[in-house]
């Protein structure tokens, strides 16, 4: 570690070292960041689709997905590029609710790629999104989601980078063996921890 | 045949991945670019080089211990060893203020890198080449405009166009260095537009917002397939790709970085 001549930095008083991980400040904002244009996908031609192999198991329309359960989460999030923004509320569907909607009892595999409009992805271990922890969320802050932040729905993974609560989801695939999604192809972590500060491949 | 496709595939699955280290970077010059924005030109040891449009991380250190970190863009090109950062002093910054008003040469920080392969772009890509650029968010374009004039022959080959919105005539960032790279022969049109003040007499910009008509004017048909790069604002960032779009570019041929008004960097 090297001391940088001058560099004081903010007031330590607010800094909360239990819930800002390493490497991590506070805003107030909601930052964009997107590596293409924003797609705009009207509703009515919107739908979500679960994937096993070859097979849909599950696809829903806009109506069908508003007529499942509805959870609201309060959450810190944390992106990659540093920000991190607390206590932000959403509602969506959590994946357990997806996945007994689709009729499945237990997940066919233990990884997930996220396919969303635009051509991005992420992946994930399904684990991770299990018992409450995933959510494809539709709302933020009691406002539908914004095209700019995802909308009309993201996936929302808050223990893991921001980039892994891909937005704009359309499909979710189930895969017997993990496979790196748009970042993670491109030198960011395969899994993400905030708090292990895995932020690219090798951290 | 083989072998070449075997040289440019991943390393094999499991291969033990190579951390992107921290290293230590010294300030060895600085330039005012405007009153907001200072570039910093860095000697980083063992610089493991970079495609323009690429990034680093910067940790800065208090005494106490305590660390900050921040993403920048690169300004410079592959071609140059040294790394140039053009940063923006923004109001309640933490960071910014300290690499725009204090650093000196010198001085040292730690920087990891580079960042990033999506936002990139090389003369070997090939073009047309269209960038358009709100305040610091030049500078990852610059690299490309750079490492395009540092290309000899390859690089005029390339035809390429730069829209560049700043928010007064003080403010637009590598003004005099823009000005050489737009009036050297070799394909590169420069467009400027001002935001927020009115021109200097005999200004030959536009004194608006990017909008529609003026990227149709500016950018390339859609039927020559560019590959645009926009890079500002998020909310000059978000209509810029909407109307490119909107003018019936290849969506997948739009590569967007935006920074967020964050108050933090």
């Amino acid at each position: 570690m090297i001391r940088t001549r001058g560099f004081t930095g903010r007031s330590r008083a607010n800094a909360d070292e239990q819930r800002v991980p390493p490497g991590q400040y506070v805003t107030d904002d909601f930052p964009v960041l997107s590596a293409g244009p924003t797609p705009h996908t009207p509703l009515d031609r919107w739908t979500l689709a679960l994937q096993d192999g070859g097979s849909l198991v599950g696809k829903w329309t806009w109506e069908e997905f508003q007529a499942l359960p509805q959870t609201e989460l309060t959450v810190d999030i944390h992106c990659v590029t540093k920000w991190s923004k607390l206590g932000t509320v959403w509602e969506g569907v959590t994946i357990d609710d997806l996945l007994a909607a689709a009729g499945l009892e237990e997940p066919s595999a233990p990884h997930l790629m996220a396919h969303c409009d635009g051509g991005y992805t992420a992946n994930l271990p399904l684990e991770d999104l299990l018992d409450g922890k995933g959510l494809v969320a539709t709302r933020f802050d009691g406002e539908p989601l914004a095209p700019e932040h995802g909308g009309p729905a993201r996936l929302l993974v808050p223990h893991l980078y921001f980039w892994k609560s891909a937005k704009w989801v359309r499909r979710l695939r189930f895969m017997e063996h993990d496979e790196p999604g748009f970042w993670e192809s491109l030198g960011y972590h395969i899994y993400g921890d905030p708090w292990r500060e895995q932020r690219y491949d090798g951290d | 045949m083989s072998s070449a496709t075997t040289a440019i595939e991943a390393p094999p699955a499991g291969a033990a991945a190579r951390r992107l280290a921290w290293r230590q970077a010294e300030v060895v010059e600085r330039i005012a670019e405007t009153p907001r924005a200072t570039t910093l030109v860095l000697d980083v040891p063992d610089w493991p080089g970079h495609l323009a449009g690429q990034h680093v991380d910067i940790r800065l250190t208090a005494d106490d211990g305590y660390q900050a970190q921040r993403s920048y863009s690169i300004a410079s090109p592959p071609e140059v060893p040294r790394l140039a950062l053009t940063i923006t002093r923004l109001e309640r910054g933490e960071v910014s203020p300290w690499l725009v008003d204090e650093a000196r040469p010198g001085d040292r920080f730690e920087l990891r890198g580079p960042i990033g392969g999506y936002f990139a772009w090389s003369v070997a890509a090939g073009g047309p080449l269209l960038l358009v650029a709100g305040g610091s968010g030049i500078a990852p374009l610059m690299a490309m405009l750079r490492h395009r004039a540092a290309s000899g022959e390859a690089g005029r080959a390339v035809p390429a166009r730069l829209l560049f919105s700043s928010r007064s005539y003080g403010d637009i960032i590598y003004r005099e260095e823009l000005e050489r790279l737009g009036s050297a022969p070799g394909g590169l049109l420069i467009v400027h537009t001002l935001t927020h003040e009115r021109p200097p007499p005999g200004w030959r910009g536009h004194a608006r917002l990017i909008d529609s008509p003026m990227l149709a004017e500016v950018g390339f048909p859609p039927a020559a397939a560019p590959k645009v790069f926009v890079c500002g604002p998020t909310p000059m960032v978000e209509a810029v790709a909407e109307a490119v779009v909107s003018l019936g570019h290849d969506p997948g041929r739009v590569k967007t970085e935006r920074f967020g008004a964050t108050g933090g960097r």
